[in-house]
């Protein structure tokens, strides 16, 4: 790993009540990226993905209580003042947002959202601004940018919509850019284009960038670095090359075998993960994973792992029984 | 094998066609009687026509004739112009009325929409009050305590319109900041005072201009009964509504003196009530897109 991080999240919590008691979205995460970096936090719906990038950004709901700390540059994000904060925002802690129909103000157009974002943030007059922004847009491959300047949001396509997104929050040049779950309301084709453009930008701009995913084939390639969250906790954490090649957790293994290949036989039936999580608001006493877990045996039920490490100190996995090493105890 | 080069470059740069869209023969009317009603009631002063004021009590209720085009009332005085200079109290109350809800109630609804918590349930509290009080009661109580004029009138019926439009803004605000792009703007760094004016402001205007123009068409009516009720401006100015309730007494015998105050009201209000339809659904950049 790098010398240096960037981003440290160290021991994070986030607690939301909820009317049928406390849920806890995000359970002592631990992360860090360099300077550079590329992680990729891949897990399914409801793990706790989007709070832990909002928990990142400080944007959490008002009733969430978060514990722990998030170190970006070294400052703590968590007892940063308000003001402080807002400076850093944008400036250089940017996000990209899953949906580019509701992430756009509908009523602004393109080039107004753009250049006050770089006004707000560079000082800059007008006319620098609206320069800028040309480039921007053209560096994030629109074509026609003068023009597109004065659309609507409702005026471009998705996919032109998640450039226009990504050029908002690349104008400020930022060190970290989140991007949570950036393609899921895209369809393929476009998919890979933004995945590339971010991954050309990133290398340009040398930032930092989180991918956030529930697509193990979109963190595949273009991360350094893999962290797996399943029920609010990170169950494997890897080098990317190390993670699919040797996962441990048979959460991963599970999701791995979930995605469709394009050389299996048509109609094969795709192996899915067999139940549901649990619920986030009753805990449970074990591994949180144990009751959908082909590999679970009563030890699982009643322990909840920590995260150990494999063979390399950068692997991490929380499981009694990872893959490569079954459970000696008869099914 | 040839590869696949989409020009988008020109296909991009084709502008999206310019609003080509009919606005109907209705729309037009309506715009050109709100011009002549505002053109007629701005320059009152220099039309040629007699004192709306002055009385000849030799010409009670004269038929049309080419003095009096539209005859005398009660007191003879020239009805044309007792409706143009009508037109001036109407109109003036009726948009400035509004003008006061639209931005007092504006402000409130963004604010509480927005904030929530302890100050937003205070405004929406303050806000039953007023609605709870019985309006006529109100402006009764608040004419006879200051005193009739415009101003007071005026006064009176925009702090009754503020629970209305407060509560426009309010819903249209509670369920846009919950949109990304609220929580987009902060995440760039926005502050308060810029994600409510700059991403919130311009989606909450535009409902909220749609329902000013209602009203205005609602608050002549509302001037009009006031008025009526001789509640409304004191005499000798006229007002549409206290033309109406003059033409009254003389119903059976002349019921044009209540009539022809009574259409200009009408058809001031539906075109008001037209074009503000009509803008609302050009002006609108969203088209339903969300």
């Amino acid at each position: 790993m790098t010398d240096k991080a960037l981003l440290s999240v160290e021991d994070v919590v986030v607690d939301l009540p909820t009317p049928r008691g406390n849920l806890r979205a995000v359970d002592r995460v631990s992360l860090t990226v360099g300077a550079g970096q590329t992680l990729g936090v891949v897990g399914e719906s409801g793990c706790g993905k989007t709070m832990l990038s909002r928990a990142i950004l400080q944007l959490l709901p008002k009733k969430a209580k978060l514990t722990g700390r998030v170190m970006f540059d070294g400052q703590d994000l968590v007892s940063l003042d308000r003001e402080k904060l807002r400076k850093l925002r944008g400036r250089s802690l940017a996000v990209v947002f899953q949906d580019p129909m509701t992430s756009l103000n509908p009523v602004l157009t393109i080039g107004t959202q753009l250049v006050e974002t770089l006004q707000e943030h560079l000082e800059l007059d007008l006319a620098a601004a609206r320069k800028r922004s040309v480039e921007l847009l053209a560096a994030v491959g629109i074509p026609a940018p003068e023009q597109r300047l004065t659309q609507y949001p409702h005026q471009l396509s998705g996919g032109m919509r998640q450039r226009v997104a990504i050029a908002i929050a690349l104008s400020c040049e930022p060190k970290l850019l989140i991007a949570d779950e950036p393609t899921t309301a895209l369809d393929v084709t476009i998919q890979a284009q933004i995945l590339d453009l971010l991954a050309r930008e990133q290398r340009r701009r040398h930032m930092a960038m989180i991918i956030i995913t529930h697509d193990l084939g979109v963190v595949a390639g273009r991360t350094d670095e893999v962290a797996v969250m399943y029920a609010g906790r990170v169950v494997e954490r890897a080098p990317t090359l190390a993670l699919f090649k040797n996962m441990r957790m048979p959460y991963t293994e599970a999701l791995l075998a979930a995605i469709p290949k394009l050389d299996s036989a048509p109609h094969t039936v795709l192996p899915a993960i067999s139940g549901r999580p649990p619920d986030p608001t009753r805990p449970l006493r074990g591994c949180s994973f144990s009751p959908r877990c082909r590999y679970a045996v009563a030890r699982c039920h009643a322990e909840k792992p920590e995260l150990t490490e494999a063979e390399t100190p950068a692997h991490q996995y929380a499981c009694f029984h990872p893959i490569e090493m079954p459970a000696t105890v008869p099914a | 094998m040839a590869t696949l080069e989409l020009d988008l470059a020109e296909e991009a740069v084709s502008q999206p066609a310019k609003k080509g869209k009919r606005l109907g023969i209705l729309f037009w009317a309506a715009i050109v009687w709100m011009i002549f009603a505002f053109a007629v009631a701005i320059f009152a002063t220099l039309l040629p026509i007699p004192d709306p004021a002055a009385m000849n009590m030799l010409a009670r209720r004269a038929p049309f004739s080419a003095t009096h085009w539209l005859g005398t009332d009660g007191l003879g005085r020239d009805e044309l112009s007792r409706l143009i200079y009508g037109a001036r109290i109407s109109l003036l109350v009726g948009l400035c009325a509004p003008m006061i809800g639209l931005t007092v109630g504006g402000a409130l609804g963004l604010l509480s929409g927005y904030f929530r918590g302890r100050a937003g349930t205070f405004i929406v509290g303050a806000m039953d009050v007023l609605l709870a009080f019985p309006p006529l009661i109100l402006v009764l109580a608040v004419i006879a305590f200051v005193g009739q004029s415009i101003l007071n009138l005026t006064f009176i019926l925009g702090v009754l319109g503020i629970p209305a439009f407060m509560r426009v803004a309010r819903a249209t605000t509670l369920t846009l900041s919950r949109r990304e792009f609220v929580i987009a703007a902060e995440a760039l760094g926005a502050s308060h005072a810029r994600i409510l004016l700059r991403e919130l402001l311009p989606n909450v205007i535009l409902p909220l201009l749609a329902f000013f123009l209602l009203g205005v068409a609602v608050t002549i009516v509302v001037e009009g009964s006031l008025s009526f009720l001789g509640l409304g401006v004191p005499p000798p100015t006229s007002s549409w509504g206290s033309m109406i309730a003059e033409g009254r007494e003389s119903l059976d015998v002349a019921p044009r003196l209540a009539f022809l105050p009574a259409i200009a009201m009408f058809l001031t209000v539906l075109s008001f009530n037209l074009v503000g339809d009509t803008m609302r659904a050009l002006t609108d950049p969203r088209q339903g897109a969300l």
